[in-house]
């Protein structure tokens, strides 16, 4: 049996030792000497998140199907841990082996919220592997980052060797072929960098420079070396139906936030949502056969033991199979100890048929996301969910038995009035009288519970809103006092809960999400002044943070509460998602005059995306 | 029919909590294919439980659960078809099945064995075979109990049946277990260091429980029958 890298001693000190002795059913254990490449997959998070993630999940079957390579597995050491290794200067290790990280060849971290970076950089110190990529040796492992957050990598850019833009399903083989042709012609760690930043999607930040107008703009962002392309390109994987998907995957052996079998039923979304960062990225969508999920479904279930089966993707029921998948998955398996948990459906008798039959309706509740109050606010947003079809739907769902419905908004998008936000508490009221008029007194079951909560609007990368001014802190602030009075003030407030929470964090993640190379030094500032695990509330600490803007001379407000002129060059434009600029700009103007964008299948309005060459560009419109 | 399993926990698997045993179980049952029987409802669980919980840092070679099967081949097959599916770190030792009048195993315990070693660096100074002799001849040995609320006094002298130093210089217990009243070895050691006159280290010892017993003195295992 390995040796854990903890001994018995901190073992028994820590809350949750599990997290780090590895050793889970399915994970995979490979002899060191007969492998070529040592991959450590990071998620910069506790264990329990990053094992939720099916992304890592998908990686790390892909890699551990290559003999030459082992592929193991790091996450975020907790607070505890993390001040017993400081102290006793203990390497991060990988869960698999037990080893140092040090030793390993690459260091992939995957990137899927911005609250994140400060935990890159406790993994990079801990693994005493240098912050910065400048300072590192030909004995440090190569640092890749991938996930979303790469579609605007500057703000971390000094802290990565190279990015992975988009979906690693395509590139991972051609580039440990040039790692270890390059060792075997024995090499630097820069001619391999050389290499690799001419795979498609690689990006290669110390390859490239950044000039600033006076006003911190930037005026030009150009290759330093003539082999790095002036262009990145995202990767796709074209047919998901093909791609590997783990039918094994690793079951933890403590309780995790998804602790159940996943099926990616597709990926990309039609809809066309303005604020949407992930609508945008992922297109165009791709549909995975259903015959395939169905042979997944039987062999995860069977291969982890789970008792819980979901589907992953965007906008499921726009899913064409949706209905096939989910009978199946309900014949199939309901009743036989596994619970079938939906992803949010739109309302009809279909889901009302399934919802019945796989939760118990006393309990469950029925979710909408209007995202806006107001019609005319949706319209902005370009979500095409009307009054009536929320009125309709929760109608049928109440007629049915159900009385619970979560409702779920923004606060602070772009144009957004008073009157809009008033709208929300009126149309959340709007289903409580609908509920006390269509029901009558002796068929309730009791009051209808309306939560409806809202989370702040954060204008990302890639989204026709990436030009749009944030609100403050102190507007966030006063919208949701103001709507948590209007919500008082509404006829049926005893059956309506309002939620929201602190605007202090979406602050961070506004400058974070399109900042550029100058947040870097905010970054290391403030982790330096002890933030770490920042998505935490109980860790967050919005004073340190705002202490290393300052100290940085660095402005919140240029990063966020500005809006961007239509020709502004961006610090992520040199991605190409597909999707190009000029459709994001008429989506923007679109916005502005209100006008509703049709979604892929009911008319394409030409994003780019087709460039692709597949998925719903393609599909033959009846 | 129910059915009882014995199984020995060792390894990086002594950190794994009683929750997460139980959990680690259910998926075994999936993964090997067992036929399980479920009880109603809309979230239906499986008809499993265990004698004894063991403590987190605790290794064991005599760890129970009893489960209800709807069918069933053979002790050899299910005991080979859960290893198959079992983390290094978990063994099953022995499938039987049980008569439809057992107590269940929670129910059934009442004694309990554990050798102790003591980990490196934290061997007692004090003479252990001379003081453990000394020990045993107290008429009473009182000592405080923790409950939940309150703590109150105990008298472990009969609650404690063997107390023996090993050959390889470590301890050997059996003592009482389950319901009534559930000794700790912890707390024994820490009467006997306390006899002695010393503090015992808080990782001072590595505890393996070796079986289970009911009242009569059979180990739980012994119970049920081969199939
Ligand atoms: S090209 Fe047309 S169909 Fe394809 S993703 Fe863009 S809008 Fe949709």
């Amino acid at each position: 049996m390995r040796k854990p890298a903890l001994n018995d001693e901190i073992l028994l000190t820590i809350e949750k030792p599990a997290r780090y002795i590895g050793n889970e059913i399915n994970s995979v254990m490979k002899d060191p000497a007969k492998v070529d490449i040592r991959f450590a997959m990071c998620f910069p998070d506790v264990y329990e998140i990053g094992m939720s993630h099916l992304g890592i999940q998908i990686l790390y079957d892909m890699f551990n199907r290559r003999d030459d390579v082992w592929c193991e597995r790091v996450f975020s050491p907790w607070t505890d841990l993390d001040q017993i290794m400081r102290e006793k200067k203990i390497p991060l290790f990988a869960l698999e082996s037990q080893e140092p990280l040090r030793k390993f060849d690459f260091l992939g971290i995957t990137l899927q919220y911005e609250m994140c970076y400060t935990n890159i950089l406790q993994i990079l110190e801990l693994s005493e592997i240098p912050l910065l990529s400048r300072d590192r040796t030909e004995e440090d492992p190569i640092v890749i980052g991938g996930g979303p957050c790469t579609y605007n990598p500057e703000p971390i850019a000094e802290f990565f060797d190279f990015f992975y833009i988009g979906e690693g399903e395509t590139q991972y083989d051609a580039i440990f072929e040039l790692y270890k042709e390059n060792r075997k012609n024995g090499k630097s760690r820069r001619d391999f960098l050389m290499k690799v930043c001419q795979v498609p999607g690689i990006y290669v930040p110390s390859f490239y420079d950044t000039v600033y107008h006076e006003d911190g703009t930037i005026q030009s962002f150009t290759p330093n070396i003539p082999e790095a392309p002036k262009c990145i390109e995202k990767q796709v994987v074209m047919s998901l139906t093909d791609a590997p998907y783990p039918t094994a995957p690793v079951v933890p052996f403590i309780k995790v936030t998804q602790d159940r079998v996943v099926l990616e039923i597709q990926r990309g979304c039609i809809r066309g949502c303005r604020f949407c960062q992930a609508g945008m990225l992922y297109r165009p969508l791709r549909e995975k056969d259903v015959e395939v999920l169905k042979d997944y479904a039987e062999k995860m279930l069977k291969n982890t033991g789970h008792e819980e089966i979901s589907l992953s993707s965007l906008s499921s029921s726009d899913y064409s199979a949706l209905k096939e998948i989910v009978t199946f998955l309900v014949d199939e398996f309901h009743g036989k100890g596994v619970n079938i948990s939906l992803p949010s459906l739109r309302i009809d008798a279909f889901a009302l048929d399934v919802m019945s039959k796989v939760q118990d309706i006393k309990k469950s509740s029925l979710t909408f996301a209007p995202e806006a109050g107001s019609q005319r606010m949706r319209d902005v947003i370009n979500k095409g969910l009307t009054e009536d079809m929320i009125l309709h739907g929760a109608g049928m769902a109440f007629q049915g038995g159900w009385n619970k419905v979560k409702l779920y908004f923004m606060l602070g998008l772009p144009g957004e009035t008073e009157e809009d936000i008033k709208e929300i508490a009126v149309l959340s009221d709007k289903i409580a009288r609908h509920y006390y008029e269509l029901i009558p007194k002796e068929a309730r079951n009791g009051k209808v519970q309306i939560t409806s909560s809202t989370s702040f609007f954060i204008p990302k990368p890639f989204t026709p809103f990436q030009w749009a001014p944030m609100n403050t802190r102190e507007d966030f602030q006063n919208k949701a006092h103001l709507l948590n009075d209007t919500f008082k003030e509404q006829l049926n407030r005893k059956s309506l809960k309002y939620n929201w929470h602190e605007a202090d964090l979406s602050e961070l993640e506004g400058v974070f999400a399109r900042g550029d190379r100058k947040c870097a030094k905010v970054l290391l500032n403030a982790y330096k002044k002890g933030c770490l695990f920042d998505s935490w509330s109980e860790f967050f600490q919005y004073q340190k943070w705002l202490e290393a803007f300052r100290e940085e001379g660095v402005s919140i407000d240029f990063y966020n509460t500005r809006e961007r002129s239509e020709d502004e060059v961006f610090p992520w434009d040199f991605i190409d998602i597909g999707v190009t600029k000029s459709f994001l700009r008429r989506e923007w103007q679109n916005a502005k005059t209100e006008s509703v964008t049709p979604n892929c299948r009911e008319k394409c309005s030409g994003c780019g995306a087709s460039n692709f060459k597949g998925g719903v560009c393609f599909e033959t419109k009846n | 029919m129910k059915l009882r399993i014995k199984f020995r926990k060792y390894g990086v698997m002594k950190f794994i909590g009683h929750l997460d045993m139980m959990r680690y179980f259910q998926k075994v049952m999936r993964r090997a294919d067992i036929d399980i029987a479920y009880s109603g409802g809309f979230s239906p669980h499986q008809i499993m439980s265990f004698a004894s919980p063991l403590g987190v840092g605790l290794m064991s070679n005599g760890e129970y659960l009893d489960i209800e099967v709807h069918s069933w081949t053979s002790s050899d097959q299910m005991l080979f078809y859960m290893n198959q599916v079992m983390a290094e770190g978990v063994e099953i030792l022995a499938v039987r099945k049980l008569p439809d009048n057992a107590k269940n195993a929670m129910s059934s315990v009442a004694f309990a064995d554990y050798t102790i070693q003591f980990r490196e660096g934290y061997e007692p100074s004090f003479s252990l075979s001379e003081i453990l002799t000394e020990f045993l001849l107290q008429p009473q040995i009182l000592i405080e109990k923790q409950t939940k609320k309150s703590s109150r006094q105990v008298d472990l002298k009969p609650l404690i049946q063997k107390l023996l130093l090993t050959k390889d210089g470590g301890v050997f217990m059996r003592v009482s277990a389950g319901s009534v009243e559930n000794i700790k070895p912890e707390l024994v050691m820490d009467a006997v260091y306390h006899f002695a006159g010393e503090e015992r280290g808080e990782f001072a010892l590595e505890i393996t429980r070796e079986d289970l017993y009911d009242e009569n003195g059979w180990s739980l295992i012994d119970v049920g029958e081969e199939f």
